[in-house]
């Protein structure tokens, strides 16, 4: 396959950055995305000029490093698939394919598509864990915890937290993630009994990180290379009402 | 923090009062458009309707005037505040973006709602306050007691096809803003779900469809009345109450 590239290029966060047209003439369509940029980098390498930095570490889709947004969509066009999954037979021959990073204030670029995603680490490390500690892992059914609940939680703990809700939204908006985290916490015994402070600490942090506002498109849910479902958020805004008023009770009493 | 400063400080504040104040706004136009569908009954009816709205006690009435205006003023002022804080969240835009899910519905909200709130002024200007034609003179008797024809007021109001197109023009804005409005407000809330998600989208497009040609109904039956002979309202009422006025006028 012969490709034209359009890809986001910043030395560091200080300067600003451009798009540069970059061309590359024998891709096999069974390479993956991160294949195909590894190539131009060896091409880049070889002509003496800098490679395109970008982030990855698995390549199996499962640890939230690699991000790119590829024609305007985060993770590319393939539903449920992250970048590292993502394979060239999705495009065609010839095309012209925009890589940038993802945007939001709160992930600055640090260099060409590599950007800093710690506000995220900070909203985890404000609630998104059980103080207590567990010890090693408890047997099978010693806590009940029912069927349809489990299934709840296990679907918000698959969040990888790549950030690519946050790079969909059109408002930069982390509520698929931080909904995410709460709720898969939330819903499960151990992490219940702390499920106030939570929600309060954690929506805290997500709006001093300063991201945006969720204001229910959808976009997040429609790219989440995780299929995380709306349903979340939705859990997040009611926990968060509730963890509210007993926060108000409690300190009038 | 005081809780309920934190709350009022943070996103998951700002979009309560979306949707509390979004809910009130909602029922009232569902309550508005029902009312205003009297006018397919005979003139009695809504004249007796709005002389009661109107007599109500001077409390009662400019309170739920006043809570309205509140919740009109709390939905614009958050409305900004949010659409700044998310224009700030993305500094720099994309060179290339594409949509993958968001509604249209969605994404005009704030256009449609600037258009709504240019429109309510008109509204309020048109039929509440009355300066942009003059309806002060309108009598119906009702039981003896000399009431505004609001019947005949409506007529001659939506009697300008200009005036009719514009208001039907802005309940399809109206109709769009509900459909997202509606189900976002439950999303808000929390409550909903994956299970509930989709009734509840289909729950908010018909209450936006609903509302849509409840309000249109009157203008596009206005115009058939006046302009193409199909007599939907009574057209003779209006003319005996414009011969009334003009006698009584006459006799001053």
């Amino acid at each position: 396959m012969k490709l034209n590239l359009k890809i986001w290029r910043q030395k560091n966060s200080a300067v600003t950055g451009r798009l540069v047209d970059y061309q590359l003439d024998d891709v096999s369509p069974d390479s993956s995305f991160l294949e195909m940029l590894d190539l131009l980098n060896e091409q880049l390498v070889s002509e003496g000029e800098e490679p395109v930095a970008f982030d990855h570490d698995c390549r199996e889709g499962i640890c939230g490093t690699c991000s790119l947004n590829i024609n305007g969509i985060p993770h590319g066009p393939q539903k449920a698939t992250t970048t590292c999954q993502l394979h060239m037979r999705h495009f065609e021959d010839g095309e012209t394919i925009v890589i940038e990073p993802f945007r939001a204030k709160p992930f600055p670029v640090i260099s060409d598509l590599i950007i800093d995603r710690s506000a995220f680490e900070g909203i985890t490390q404000a609630g998104g864990f059980i103080t207590a500690r567990t010890g090693s892992a408890p047997d099978g059914n010693s806590i009940a915890v029912r069927k349809n609940i489990a299934e709840k939680a296990m679907d918000a703990a698959s969040c990888i937290g790549c950030g690519a809700c946050v790079a969909a939204c059109k408002n930069a908006s982390a509520m698929l993630y931080v909904g995410a985290k709460v709720s898969h916490l939330n819903l499960l015994p151990q992490g219940a009994a702390e499920k106030d402070r939570r929600v309060l600490s954690m929506v805290w942090q997500m709006d001093r990180a300063g991201f945006g506002n969720c204001t229910n498109y959808g976009e997040c849910s429609a790219v989440c290379p995780k299929e995380i479902p709306l349903d979340v958020i939705a859990k997040m805004n009611r926990d968060y009402a509730v963890a509210t008023v007993k926060n108000i009770f409690t300190q009038a009493m | 923090m005081n809780p309920f400063l934190q709350l009022l400080r943070s996103s998951l504040g700002k979009k309560y009062l979306m949707a509390l104040s979004g809910f009130v706004l909602a029922g009232f136009v569902l309550g508005h458009m029902a009312g205003n569908a009297q006018i397919f009954l005979p003139p009695e009816y809504i004249n007796a309707y709005g002389h009661k709205l109107q007599s109500l006690p001077g409390v009662v009435l400019w309170g739920i005037r006043l809570f309205l205006l509140l919740c009109v003023v709390v939905h614009i002022c958050v409305a900004v505040l949010l659409t700044i804080e998310n224009r700030l969240a993305r500094p720099d835009r994309y060179e290339k973006e594409a949509t993958v899910e968001a509604t249209i519905s969605s994404r005009a909200m704030p256009y449609t709602g600037l258009i709504l709130l240019f429109f309510i002024i008109f509204h309020l200007l048109h039929y509440t306050v009355r300066s942009i034609y003059d309806y002060s003179n309108l009598p119906y008797n009702l039981h003896g007691e000399t009431v505004h024809d609001i019947y005949t007021m409506m007529y001659l109001g939506f009697s300008h096809w200009w005036v009719s197109i514009f208001y039907i023009a802005v309940m399809g804005l109206l109709c769009l803003h509900l459909t997202h409005g509606v189900s976002s407000m439950f999303q808000t809330m929390g409550w909903r779900n994956e299970k509930w998600r989709a009734i509840l989208d289909k729950a908010a497009a018909a209450y936006g469809w609903v509302v849509f040609l409840g309000f249109v109904s009157i203008p596009v039956a206005v115009l058939l009345t006046e302009h193409a002979g199909i007599a939907l309202l009574d057209k003779e009422h209006v003319e005996a109450t414009l011969a009334l006025a003009k006698s009584l006028t006459l006799n001053q």
